[in-house]
């Protein structure tokens, strides 16, 4: 079973980056919401593994500030 | 013409247990004549055990509540012997289609497996399945077996008197006391009994309000099961539009929190909804309206010393994947044989604690379904519709996201992982769906089913294994059922018994559950397995 890959792991990740925030541009607060719930369960399927899900859960909440 | 469901199908008679000197004693009263109630009193009379039911009323569900009775409880009445008259009844669908606001998003075809003599369920109104126990209830009472429905006979009163419960009972002709060495709650999700015993009953409250109206129309609307999230005719909200036999409609509404019931019910508020619905100028009469809130909990324990609660007394699910009436059916399936061995004594008391066991994990599975169907449906904080309508969206054009989609998950039957009476898995490459604790599933046997052989009994089930016919291990009897896979023309036998293994001998309970599996016949490991399956070891 794979683990969460927490290390540097983009290849390029500017453009990643950009690519995340272009999706946005011009959308409303809704749409974005929209959008990002639609890219969460496609990238959730894509990885298909319910512990991988649960380690980037819980890294998600560890990296929130104090 | 009457409905069935109002009339008196148990009038009132008396009782000379009214007019005994001293409180005559029953060996089981069952408090409640709803689907429960009635099973568990067929399943004990017709096995030689005397049942006394009392209920307040005489007549069977008003109006038709549970509409979805699935494969497990067909198969539970099959044992009852009425199985065969709800399927007949019912309406069999396959098809369903999901809408999201003014568009359809997908439809589904449900495909159930093949090899199963009954269908993964039917539609049929809770009035008519009662109606069915009822007159079973009449035909084995007919036959000599100790059953009796006391109509208008209302509990008002238990008091434990350690080796029995007694109950103070009111009828038109007045009050009685009764003694009960065994006393069954199936007095449904208010339980007085409950309340009596100051019994604890914990969960979930759902904020929200259906309306559930069952109409009258002969509009050609196909059979299938239609769900809307968020339709133009109720914003915000979700519908359903289901078929029961007769040409009477479901229509389930979801209202929200802050309304007005009494406003809501009214007929002129009622149609214009229904006409947005189902089109303006499609006719229709309204059978049955009422206006629904619910609940997810259950009880700590459900036994409790001589008294045991099953149904909707133990236990409450929202009616989003029909569980109520088909849990307690098992609840029902599972106590009797229990119970029955121990009046007999051929099991110690302490077996039906197991009863506990078993039926609790299946009633924390069912909440859990049942709680998070309810929790898409009807999405409770702002990011969760974002999540339910992200869903939604994407189902309609990617195939992933449909099984994410929750407009009510099938009831299925509980396996009973981790029982204290199943026997670990001795049987190498056999199926997992056959493992003990888990319902046997049927198969075909050419011109009769498998079910049709088990149950009501500890059974021996050998494939292609040799052991002794009948086989007695302290005081129970077990009789076996051989079987080949010459006998399995479909090879859905092999599929579900076997698997990889080349043969193999199961010990069936009498509510057909698995209890204990192995290679071969090993006899001090079926001795062993008999005596943990009855609580005695
Ligand atoms: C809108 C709706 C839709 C549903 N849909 C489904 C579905 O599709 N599939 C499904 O499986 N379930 C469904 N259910 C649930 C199902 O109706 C219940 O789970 C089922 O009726 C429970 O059966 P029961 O025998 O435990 O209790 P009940 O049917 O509630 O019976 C209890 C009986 O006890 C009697 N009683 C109460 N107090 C006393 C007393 N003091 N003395 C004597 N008698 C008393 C009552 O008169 C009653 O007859 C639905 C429920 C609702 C409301």
């Amino acid at each position: 079973m794979a683990d969460l890959i927490l290390k540097p792991n983009l290849d390029r990740a500017d453009d990643v980056y950009a690519d995340l925030l272009a999706a946005h541009e011009g959308l409303s607060k809704a749409e974005s919401d929209a959008l990002n719930a639609r890219l969460i369960l496609i990238l959730a399927n894509h990885i298909g593994e319910r512990t991988v899900l649960q380690q980037a859960l819980d890294a998600a909440r560890a990296a929130a500030p104090e | 013409m009457n409905k069935i469901f109002e009339i008196p199908l148990y009038p009132y008679t008396r009782s000379p247990d009214q007019d005994a000197q001293t409180p005559a004693r029953r060996k089981v009263v069952i408090v409640g004549a709803g689907p429960v109630g009635l099973a568990a009193a067929i399943d004990l009379a017709r096995q030689g055990v005397e049942a006394i039911v009392l209920d307040d009323n005489d007549k069977v569900s008003f109006g038709s509540r549970a509409i979805c009775f699935a494969k497990r409880t067909l198969e539970i009445t099959d044992r009852l012997g009425c199985g065969q008259e709800m399927v007949d009844k019912g309406v069999i669908w396959n098809l369903g289609k999901v809408f999201f606001g003014d568009r359809k998003v997908y439809e589904f075809n449900l495909l159930p497996e093949e090899g199963h003599q009954r269908p993964a369920f039917i539609n049929l109104q809770q009035y008519y399945f009662e109606e069915y126990l009822v007159k079973r209830a009449r035909e084995v009472e007919a036959e000599g077996a100790p059953i009796e429905l006391r109509g208008q006979n209302k509990v008002l009163q238990v008091t434990d008197r350690g080796d029995h419960t007694e109950l103070l009972i009111d009828t038109p002709e007045g009050q009685y006391t009764l003694e009960a060495d065994w006393l069954i709650a199936c007095d449904g999700a208010g339980s007085p009994i409950r309340s009596m015993m100051g019994l604890d009953f914990v969960g979930r409250v759902f904020e929200d309000n259906f309306l559930i109206a069952d109409v009258v129309m002969d509009a050609d609307f196909p059979t299938e099961r239609w769900f809307w999230f968020d339709p133009p005719f109720n914003k915000g909200q979700s519908a359903l539009l289901h078929k029961q036999p007769d040409g009477v409609w479901r229509i389930d509404l979801q209202l929200g929190w802050d309304i007005d019931k009494e406003e809501e019910k009214k007929p002129e508020n009622i149609v214009p909804r229904l006409k947005a619905m189902l089109g303006e100028d499609v006719q229709f009469d309204l059978e049955w309206v009422s206006i629904y809130t619910f609940q997810c909990r259950r009880m700590e324990k459900f036994r409790h010393g001589r008294v045991i609660f099953a149904g909707d007394s133990a236990h409450q699910v929202s009616p989003f994947g029909a569980r109520g009436a088909n849990s307690g059916l098992q609840d029902s399936d599972n106590l009797v044989w229990k119970l029955k061995m121990v009046i007999d004594g051929t099991a110690p008391d302490t077996l039906l604690d197991s009863y506990d066991t078993e039926r609790i994990h299946g009633a924390d599975e069912n909440i859990l379904n049942s709680s998070r169907s309810t929790d898409f449906i009807t999405p409770k904080s702002e990011t969760s519709r974002i999540f339910r309508d992200a869903v939604l969206d994407l189902s309609e054009k990617y195939e992933f996201a449909r099984p994410l989609v929750n407009s009510g998950r099938l009831s299925m039957p509980c396996a009973y992982d981790g029982s204290p009476l199943n026997t670990p898995d001795a049987l190498p490459d056999g199926p997992a769906r056959t493992r003990p604790g888990a319902p046997c599933p049927d198969a075909p046997l050419g011109n009769r089913f498998l079910l049709d052989d088990l149950g009501d009994r500890f059974t021996l089930l050998t494939l292609d294994a040799e052991a002794p016919d009948t086989f007695e291990e302290s005081g129970i009897a077990v009789t076996r059922r051989a079987l080949s896979v010459a006998d399995d023309p479909t090879g859905a036998l092999t599929a579900r018994y076997l698997g990889g293994a080349p043969a193999a001998v199961y010990l069936i309970r009498p509510d057909q559950h698995v209890a204990a599996r192995w290679p071969a016949f090993d006899e001090t490991a079926v001795r062993a397995a008999i005596r943990r399956a009855t609580g005695q070891e």
